[in-house]
């Protein structure tokens, strides 16, 4: 028997809300919109951690410029506080090595990372889900039952197409979504808005295609400045809907 | 010392156990240590004991035995069989530490002795499990 998931229980018991950051599809900002969400609700002086589950190309590091290295063990690991913000990332523990895992090897990193990781008391965690249908989004919707799934998308038909895909499966799977989020938006378009109607779930606005992105990344200061960051922040009350409650 | 999240999942997985099974007391635990995650068995017992709720009457008198399962490994890319011992890495503490906090990050750190492959399944000692709950 495996002892975990009851550990998964214990680890979150004191978490108010978890959003994950989904969209199906690579490149479409899902780790920009998680670290930047994180940033926006650690402002408003949330207490809130950020779980980065892509666990074989952690990124959110690079965004928000923590610094890996193994974290403390104390009871269990304990997240990198960074700029308020809770962080717990792969990052920590192999630096840039490649982290080659099939399968049922990323089921298991993933459990064993939720089982003994101590977040402690949190108004919410942000969940950096990884591109794809596979075990990260299957274990999420098996351990993180109460997950709110906040799901990207661009306008491009390519996006569009994996993310209708995305949005089937968190419908026949019984998810709660908070609503999708148009990312990278160059010029005025319905492609997602229509597609949220489709679904029945709330549109939350579009965020812009930021030139100046690349250079703030990193810099904490220069992230919360940018344009998209400013969009996002704006959006944040749509976003969560009943509104993110503080301890 | 994260043992102790451990430790605390394992009874928490026991207790739901004993209350699906109808059970009123826990009379054995065996627990399963894989040897890929590097959990010392007299710590790991320690630790257990000492988070034993007093108050809760289905653990007064558990008994808890801890078995350490060797690590055994196959190559998917050269069919290579191998052990803990034989296994190219850790390269240092922190690799090792790593390895023991989640043990998937042996395909980061430990190569198949033959061909170096990272691409290696772990056929047995993985890590923490639960081979049996006994009771009554």
């Amino acid at each position: 028997m495996d002892p975990r998931r009851a550990g998964i229980e214990r680890r979150l018991h004191s978490v108010k809300r978890i959003v994950a950051v989904t969209g199906g599809k690579g490149g479409i900002g899902k780790s920009l919109i998680s670290s930047a969400l994180a940033l926006v609700l650690s402002e408003r002086e949330l207490s809130t951690g950020l779980l980065d589950l892509d666990l074989t190309g952690p990124c959110d590091h690079v965004f928000l410029g923590f610094e890996t290295g193994l974290p403390s063990e104390v009871f269990g690991i304990e997240p990198v506080i960074h700029h308020g913000i809770r962080c717990m990332s792969m990052a920590h523990f192999v630096g840039e090595r490649p982290v080659p895992l099939r399968g049922e090897d990323v089921s298991n990193a993933l459990v064993e990372l939720l089982a003994v990781t101590r977040w402690g008391e949190l108004d919410v965690l942000v969940v950096d889900m990884p591109p794809g249908l596979g075990d990260a989004m299957l274990d999420a919707l098996r351990l993180l039952r109460q997950a709110e799934f906040l799901v990207v998308a661009t306008g491009s038909r390519v996006v569009l197409e994996t993310v209708r895909r995305t949005l089937r499966m968190l419908s026949e799977n019984g998810a709660n979504v908070l609503g999708v989020l148009e990312n990278m938006q160059r010029e005025e378009s319905v492609g997602v808005e229509e597609l949220a109607r489709c679904f029945g779930v709330p549109f939350l606005g579009s965020l812009p295609l930021d030139g100046g992105l690349e250079e703030a990344m990193g810099d904490v200061a220069r992230l919360a400045a940018t344009p998209v960051v400013a969009a996002l922040r704006r959006r944040t009350g749509v976003i969560s809907g009943s509104g993110f409650a503080r301890s | 010392m994260h043992e102790l999240a451990l430790a605390e999942a394992v009874l928490d997985a026991a207790l739901e156990t004993a209350e699906l099974e109808g059970l009123s007391l826990l009379t054995r635990i065996e627990i399963r240590l894989g040897e890929l995650q590097q959990i010392g068995k007299e710590t790991f017992g320690f630790v257990l004991g000492e988070i034993m709720p007093a108050a809760e009457p289905r653990l007064a008198s558990t008994r808890i035995d801890v078995v350490v399962e060797p690590a055994r490994f196959r190559c998917r890319r050269c069919e290579e069989r191998f052990c803990m011992s034989q296994a190219v890495g850790p390269e240092n503490v922190d690799a090792a530490e790593a390895i023991h906090l989640i043990p998937e990050l042996a395909h980061a750190f430990l190569r198949c002795p033959a061909c170096c492959s990272p691409d290696f399944e772990v056929t047995q000692g993985r890590g923490v499990s639960i081979h049996a709950i006994e009771g009554e």
